[in-house]
């Protein structure tokens, strides 16, 4: 077994980093929603809490990170430029690189965007 | 993609091949004609209907302006003001702002694609018919002075409360379910057409970027409309039935409302400015007579709003006492949203600054457009941030930025795609001079008209206000916006008079006037086949870097020039790098979509005025007509298995499961059916998060009859699976044993599943909770029913020697149907009868 995986033919691996933004959004807005509801029940502190999304957003930023490492493998360690337009496979799979690295770096940046919030507010309505 | 060596036809066999193609693809006479489902006749409608419907609706705005002119107006009632108002924005956003987008893409995408139709034309000619009769039954209500009146959104307790907002709010809720059906038909189509029937070596780093753009939209459309559509049929339980979903005394909460609108409402700004930045982005590599730069950074920007405009939608929600670090969040990510659309904007500057550009009417409408838009953009930054939206909220600067991204993000690149694209529709261009005027009178009374609004709202002049006091200093502000409006109306009326003048004086125009490099300019105006030949692409901007390529797809001289068997066909290819995979037959003209499409008009009208014999007449006829449509249409045995499509290559012209496009068109359906789904149990999870005890003390089904349910559609779905096995090894009395014994495990499921509330006698209209429960069980039996009705269809094409061990289309896509609804039915009946007890 190899510990990171083979290039995959694919067209879904463009989309990884953003799903990765979009359950990391989800994660921060249900648990938040649910513990300001349901404090006076749930079995911990707020602070507590914004401890664990501070951990799933390291570990979403993570995710980020490899699947970016990924994408600039399949982009040959930007061994070519852009634009990646001539009718070949390998041109294809450059592009696929190129536009999933550039997604990555956007996810990362709005991960720590919706994480900011966790920084500066301490109770659900201060 | 290897080269092949072309051969020339004979002049007798080109001549020959031309006169079949004609006669297949023809478009029908007479009457006739409207049963066409060709995608240039069904683009054309779907956008000439789209913008009678903006043409309506800004009629509307100027009566709303009139009405707000100056101070203490009498010119509207004020009933009629809120009529006004409200029909204004559902027509614009439903029935003017998505439609064109999928008017534009039906239109264009074939032949932008190498294509010669969409995979599912009849499903094109289906949504048009349904989008159609859905909104003359919505814009008719005025006249009648019921229409809508609680603002486009519809907020509840407003909108619940019959007394008030009458029968409009039902004419809302159902005429726009029929509508969103419609939608999402054009997501299907848009989808598996931009996947699947590409031009053999467009590779996906080839693809233009209008469909780059098209695909994330219809995307976006199979997750944001159906939170709507889950909205709809609870807003509609409660005001029919009296199921208190909304209703905060009996355990109900408004607030759900907002949630599902929004969660739909934020993505479809984008799903609306997309496409139209998608016609930008093929407007300006012609005019800048060179390839775009930064054709990834387009998909980035494309895919990264796709994404983050699911993110969004509590903005809507600010001062609604949410907990702030919620708010935050949404905060957060409306900001993040600013830069992949700034992104796009970059790339078209850098673009217009590389290359030598021709101005031009398209490029004004273009510029002047997304000026326009950087403004609302601006002050939707602004107001993305929580403590200045509280003081902005439901004041004249949100219309004002609303309108500043809608009419600069989507109408003003829309007139510059009329311009651009006109052309193709009659082969004549529009006058550069009107053009010019109109954009000019556009451009001046849009601003004229909007920009006072900003300052109006910072003086706290509230929305939806019919009139207004003298003395607080906003007269100026609103007699200005009204002059300002006339002079934009002015403008577009030029347009429309451009459009619509007689030009048979004027020559016709040589094929791609404006010497554009992608393939929808080989489009011959006069032919209805589409491409005369499939080519072989091997440039983002084959017209410019393919020489002869136009003369070698005219002369027949690259795949299917010819026709067989007398059938409609088109090339299907691989995902990634369009190899030929398929030779695919789609459905030609056909009535059977438009009596579909009106039927099931008629049962949404029958439910608005709860006539419901006609509701049930209505529904049988669609049943009927639906089930006609696939069983004439779909999934035919062909009289021979391969075709030879040219060029030395055979295709095979059936294949079933994943290679077939009716396999992802079933697939992408019920991805939008399981977010409809997902809807409804946010509602269900909603309504615990809320309160104490979500059951309030209520009964609920139990845990014995939810679990039976389970169960046995866990089991009707391994039946299924068996099924499909033994039909493989073509043991075909098994096969059909298997689907008759799975119809009846899955009734039982059904009746299981309704058994819990009903026999815990559970009041849907005493508290929230039950009427939760019965609805998530009336959900799940309702496609156990739909799957009876799939399995009794395989049982008969079977019978009727229409489906085989080799020609197993229809059993596929039935278990793939049954993949989603076994996950629909254990998530329901599990959490059913299983969350009461662990919570």
């Amino acid at each position: 077994m190899r510990l990171i995986p083979k290039e995959i033919e694919s067209l879904w691996t463009l989309f990884t980093a953003p799903t990765i933004w979009a359950v990391h959004f989800l994660v921060c807005y249900v648990l938040v929603a649910v513990y300001c509801e349901k404090a006076a029940a749930a079995g911990f502190t707020f602070a507590q809490m914004r401890l664990v999304l501070v951990l799933i957003t390291l570990l979403a930023l993570a995710g980020i990170a490899l699947s970016a490492w990924l994408a600039w493998r399949q982009w040959g360690f930007g061994s070519g430029d852009p634009p990646h337009d001539a009718p070949t496979q390998e041109d294809r799979l450059l592009f696929q690189g190129f536009a999933t690295l550039l997604l990555s770096g956007l996810s990362f940046v709005s991960v720590v965007f919706v994480a900011v919030p966790l920084f500066f507010i301490e109770t659900c309505q201060p | 993609m290897t080269d092949v060596s072309m051969r020339d036809l004979s002049h007798e066999e080109r001549a020959k091949q031309e006169r079949e193609l004609r006669e297949v693809w023809q478009t029908p006479s007479g009457w006739r004609y409207w049963t066409s489902v060709n995608n240039t006749e069904i683009g054309l409608w779907y956008g000439a209907t789209a913008f009678i419907f903006m043409l309506f609706a800004g009629v509307l705005a100027l009566l709303v302006r009139v009405q707000l002119a100056v101070p203490e107006n009498g010119f509207l009632s004020a009933e009629v003001f809120n009529q006004a108002f409200t029909l204004h924005g559902t027509v614009m956003m439903f029935l003017f702002a998505v439609p064109v987008f999928e008017a534009v893409a039906i239109f264009l995408l074939p032949s932008m694609l190498g294509a010669r139709e969409l995979p599912f034309p009849r499903l094109a000619a289906f949504g048009f018919w349904s989008f159609a009769l859905g909104g003359v039954f919505v814009c008719g209500s005025i006249f009648f002075g019921a229409a809508p009146n609680t603002g486009w959104f519809m907020y509840p307790p407003l909108a619940t409360d019959k007394a008030y907002s009458g029968v409009g709010a039902d004419i809302w809720l159902l005429g726009l379910s029929f509508i969103e059906v419609a939608s999402i038909a054009a997501a299907v189509e848009l989808i598996a057409g931009i996947m699947k029937c590409r031009a053999p070596g467009m590779r996906i780093n080839m693809m233009p970027l209008f469909a780059w753009y098209l695909l994330i939209v219809a995307g976006m459309i199979l997750f944001a409309f159906p939170p709507l559509i889950a909205g709809d049929i609870l807003f509609e339980m409660e005001r029919m039935f009296g199921w208190p979903f909304f209703d905060a005394e009996r355990g109900g909460d408004p607030l759900l409302w907002q949630h599902l609108f929004w969660i739909f409402g934020h993505p479809e700004v984008y799903i609306v400015f997309l496409p139209a930045i998608a016609i930008m982005a093929m407007i300006v590599p012609t005019f800048a007579q060179r390839p775009i730069i930064g054709y990834s950074w387009i998909v980035l920007a494309a895919v990264g709003t796709g994404f983050l405009s699911f993110g969004l939608w509590v903005h809507h929600m600010f001062a609604t006492g949410l907990p702030q670090i919620s708010l935050a969040f949404f905060s957060a990510a409306s900001e993040a949203v600013a830069i992949p659309t700034g992104v796009q904007i970059f790339v078209f500057i850098a673009t217009l600054l590389a290359g030598r550009v021709i101005f031009s009417v398209p490029m004004l409408f273009g510029a002047g457009g997304l000026a326009i838009f950087v403004v609302g953009g601006l002050t939707g930054v602004m107001v993305a941030l929580v403590p200045f939206d509280w003081q902005a909220h439901d004041t004249y600067f949100v219309v004002a930025h609303l309108h500043y991204v809608l009419i600069g993000g989507m109408l003003f690149p829309v007139t510059a795609g009329i311009y651009y694209y006109y052309p193709l529709i009659n082969a004549r261009r529009l006058s550069e001079r009107l053009g010019k005027i109109a954009f000019w009178l556009m451009f001046a009374g849009f601003n004229v008209a909007f920009f006072p609004m900003h300052l109006a709202g910072l003086r706290g002049m509230p929305r939806r206000v019919f009139t207004y006091p003298a003395d607080v200093g906003w007269e100026w502000f609103n007699l200005i916006s009204t002059l300002g409006a006339f002079i934009f109306a002015a403008g577009v009326a030029v347009v429309v008079i451009d459009v619509v003048r007689p030009k048979h004086r004027q020559p016709p125009l040589e094929v791609n006037p404006w010497q554009a490099g992608t393939l929808e300019w080989i489009s011959e105006p006069e032919e209805t086949w589409g491409v005369r030949s499939i080519p072989i692409i091997k440039s983002r901007y084959p017209i410019w870097d393919q020489p002869g390529l136009l003369d070698d797809i005219k002369a027949g001289r690259y795949y299917l020039p010819d026709v067989q068997d007398g059938a409609r066909e088109t090339l299907v290819t691989s995902v990634l790098d369009a190899r030929p995979e398929q030779c695919l037959r789609v459905g030609g003209t056909s009535i059977m979509t438009m009596v579909a499409a009106f039927s099931l008009g008629g049962v949404f009208i029958a439910l608005t005025f709860h006539w419901w014999m006609l509701t049930l007449v209505c529904a049988t006829l669609t049943f009927a007509a639906i089930t006609a449509w696939l069983w004439t249409g779909t999934a035919q045995i062909p009289r021979s298995e391969v075709r030879d499509i040219g060029l030395g290559k055979s295709l095979p012209l059936y294949r079933s499961g994943p290679q077939s496009v009716g396999w992802w068109g079933m697939f992408i359906t019920m991805a939008g059916d399981g977010t409809a789904y997902g809807s409804l149990m946010f509602g269900y999870f909603f309504y615990w998060t809320i309160h104490d005890d979500f059951t309030a003390g209520h009964a609920g089904p139990g845990m014995l009859w939810p679990l039976l349910a389970a169960s046995l559609f866990l089991l009707a779905w391994l039946a299924m699976l068996l099924a499909r096995r033994v039909n493989g090894s073509d043991r075909r009395w098994l096969m059909r044993a298997m689907l008759i014994f799975s119809a009846f495990l899955t009734a039982a499921g059904c009746g299981a599943g309704l058994a819990g509330p009903h026999l815990n006698a559970m009041d849907p209209t005493v508290h929230v909770y039950p009427a939760i429960v019965w609805v998530v069980a009336i959900w799940t039996a309702v496609h156990g029913a739909l799957a009876i009705v799939m399995q009794a269809y395989c049982l008969a094409r079977s019978l009727a020697g229409r489906m085989s061990a080799r020609h197993d289309m229809d059993l596929q896509n039935v278990v793939l149907y049954w993949h989603f609804l076994v996950i629909t039915a254990v998530t329901s009946f599990g959490v059913l009868g299983l969350f009461p007890a662990v919570r």
